[in-house]
């Protein structure tokens, strides 16, 4: 099986430590994945944001990046739903574009999904020994439709003690440009969700997108909470010998 | 284009009136109990519907069969209430529907009229048309009659007086009932009980004295012509009944074909407006009964264009049940005036700058008033697909020069991987310039949470140096 790993713009510039950790993750796991250097980022802040050109161009390049491989992971619910969401209205009912989308969508697999669905695995054979607790983000919630497979991954850590949180399928407030336009609104939604996160008196948050705990990191970090936010796969790479990092 | 009146001014963008919402506490408190209340209920009273998503599929499909023959069931509408003895009037706007009513109204000799709870007659503005007319409209569903006693604006499609706490609204009764008619005693409490005694002797002296009543239509069934209103307080049902003259407003979309249809939508409407398995009055009527008057006028209003409009036109299955607004994290911290429409909320900001279009700063503002988080779509008992719309709305809108250049640089970073990679070893290199705050738009981050550290190694980098690792 050829896999590609689509480590998203946001994870590659900014968050490279979640991707080492799927290569490392995945290798223990017998995968060796690819990562096609053509890659840059899904389009989803151009699409979400009203700029469909640019969108079109990005999924264009996306698309070709990712080309001929047998499955596609994805650490982020946000990217593989745009990818298996978006990309067929963007590409229109017929032609080119839209049969190398059609051959894309059903390959991409969002981290978790892959660990579960493909390769059949629940205990990736993790020890974590920190009090936890997750937050299902929107597009892992109702854009791939994560499930429970992230806690059902989570449970088997060794040592991981999962706290759950409440109003978890609540929006944090980040939504891309969202917390631009709408900075206040997008603030006081993210006040909530870290007010949350304390309550649980967690050490660690973690999701399966890197820029949700971006955005309610940087409040965390902000108010100088001490609890840090950490992506699921980050956690899921870490074993007794060797730490996440 | 001619411009849609939608009950609202329209004059500030919506996320300056979001920053002044958000920073009232007491709003903030209001609104999150009583949404946070209503959602729990629905989702009880959903879960227990072992078909809903039946129900819903159900749902979605008679309203879009509806829309696609719509000049078809409209006429055979008008046919039917003909034939029952009531009168069917037609008003392109606002202002012809506004015209019609008055007319009818000054016919009867009357100055005076009850209202039904209505979101149609809100959206024209038709209490104020009245009013330059010289007659009074007297609200009579108890949130309504508090945001008139208040000379407030509705805050929400079914709870208006959602953003008022009971110690408020007992202030509003104690200095405004007067002015409209009964008083409310001096000893009132903020008790529920006994608000809701003193707006009910308010409001009864009202339905026993006024002639003329109006009111909306939650469906028009085109095959009999009967028209549903559903409420929970009985307040309507006066209204319905004991007046000589009743004139319906009805926006052309609540057509529903037969009569059987409305089996799918009694379970779908209670179920997601209220949170209750059935609403406590169902009323029905068919054309006028002996000694009675019956107008039906059907309103535009900019719905025709909207149907018109490929992606938009699902915004016409609406059934106004509120359930979006409930899962709405915008509105429970914003509220529905900060939406500059009678429409707030995720439904709203679809609705709002199709029916008025996109020339004002607000209406353009509108379609990003959401994180697309999904919530709405999921709880959409006519499962319109309120993120895609809004995103089609986003694509049409006109875009600031500023992020217009934003993105046109980071389309352009993104073209090409070297550009990327050529871009991540400079921000590795400049790591330690990055300021704790920045500057223009981008503040909005920065004044409530931190930057990310830009890492010394972009993924693509610790790649290439490692072999993905291996070395």
């Amino acid at each position: 099986m050829r896999v590609a790993l689509f480590v998203t713009c946001v994870n590659d510039t900014l968050f490279p430590d979640t991707g080492r950790a799927v290569v490392r993750l995945l290798r223990r796991l017998g995968v060796e994945a690819d990562f096609p250097r053509a890659q840059t980022c899904c389009g989803q802040m151009h699409f979400n944001t009203g700029y469909r050109d640019e969108a079109v161009r990005l999924a264009r390049r996306g698309v070709a990046a990712l080309r001929g491989y047998d499955a596609v992971v994805v650490p982020s619910g946000s990217c593989a739903a745009m990818i298996r969401e978006q990309y067929p209205k963007l590409a229109g009912p017929s032609g080119p574009f839209a049969d190398a989308v059609a051959r894309l969508v059903p390959r991409t697999y969002e981290l978790t999904e892959f660990l579960i669905d493909v390769l059949g695995v629940t205990d990736v054979g993790a020890y974590f020994p920190h009090r936890v607790t997750y937050h299902s983000t929107c597009h892992s919630l109702r854009g791939v439709h994560l499930g429970d497979r992230p806690l059902t991954l989570l449970r088997q850590v060794k040592g991981l003690e999962l706290v759950p949180l409440p109003g978890a399928e609540e929006c944090c407030g980040f939504g891309g440009t969202f917390a631009l336009k709408n900075a206040d609104v997008s603030a006081a939604m993210c006040a909530d969700k870290a007010r949350a996160v304390l309550d649980t008196g967690a050490e660690v948050l973690c999701a399966a997108d890197n820029s949700c705990l971006m955005h309610i990191g940087g409040m965390l970090r902000r108010q100088k909470s001490g609890v840090r936010v950490m992506h699921l796969a980050e956690i899921l790479c870490s074993t007794e010998t060797a730490g996440a990092r | 284009m001619t411009v849609t009146f939608l009950g609202m001014p329209a004059d500030r963008p919506f996320p300056r009136n979001a920053a002044r919402a958000v920073r009232n506490s007491q709003l903030r408190f209001n609104l999150r109990k009583a949404t946070r209340t209503i959602r729990a209920r629905r989702a009880s009273v959903v879960a227990e519907a072992p078909d809903w998503a039946e129900l819903r599929e159900a749902g979605r499909a008679i309203k879009e069969h509806t829309l696609r023959n719509l000049d078809r069931y409209l006429v055979q509408l008008e046919e039917a209430v003909t034939a029952a003895g009531g009168h069917v009037h037609w008003a392109a706007d606002a202002a012809e529907a506004n015209r019609i009513v008055a007319g009818l109204v000054k016919a009867t000799g009357e100055t005076e009229v009850v209202k039904v709870k209505s979101m149609a007659t809100q959206e024209i503005g038709l209490n104020e048309a009245l009013r330059e007319q010289g007659i009074t409209a007297y609200e009579t569903d108890l949130a309504e009659l508090i945001v008139q006693l208040g000379d407030d604006r509705p805050s929400h499609i079914l709870v208006p007086a959602i953003h008022r706490n009971r110690a408020e609204i007992r202030e509003i009764f104690s200095e405004h009932m007067s002015g409209w008619g009964r008083p409310a005693p001096g000893d009132l409490t903020d008790d529920p009980a006994a608000l809701a005694e003193a707006a009910r002797l308010h409001l009864r002296e009202r339905f026993l004295k006024t002639k003329v009543a109006i009111s909306g239509a939650n469906f028009a069934i085109a095959e009999t012509g009967t028209m549903v209103v559903l409420e929970s307080e009985g307040n309507g049902r006066m209204c319905l009944t004991l007046p000589r003259t009743l004139i319906s407003v009805v926006g052309i979309e609540k057509v529903l074909p037969t009569w059987r249809d409305l089996e799918v939508f009694l379970q779908l409407l209670p179920r997601s407006s209220t949170g209750e398995r059935m609403n406590p009055y169902t009323s029905m009527w068919t054309g006028a009964v002996e000694g009675q008057e019956f107008h039906l006028v059907l309103l535009d209003n900019g719905r025709t264009r909207v149907l018109a409009d490929e992606v938009g036109r699902q915004t016409l299955r609406c059934i106004r049940c509120s359930a979006c607004l409930n899962v709405c994290p915008v509105y429970e911290r914003t509220g529905g005036h900060a939406y500059g429409s009678v429409y707030p909320g995720p439904i709203g900001a679809i609705l709002t700058p199709q029916l008025r279009g996109m020339g004002s700063e607000l209406d353009r503002s509108l379609p990003y008033a959401s994180s697309l988080c999904g919530a709405c779509y999921e709880v959409c008992p006519v499962a319109i697909d309120i993120p895609s719309v809004l995103v089609e709305l986003r694509a049409r809108a006109r875009h600031p020069w500023a992020e217009r250049a934003g993105m046109a640089a980071a389309g352009w970073v993104f073209e090409r991987s070297g550009r990327l990679a050529r871009l991540q070893r400079a921000g590795g290199r400049l790591r330690g310039l990055v300021p704790r705050r920045l500057p223009g738009p981008l503040a909005g981050w920065t004044d409530t949470r931190d930057l990310p550290e830009v890492p010394k190694e972009s993924f693509r980098e610790w790649w290439d140096r490692t072999d993905g690792g291996r070395r």
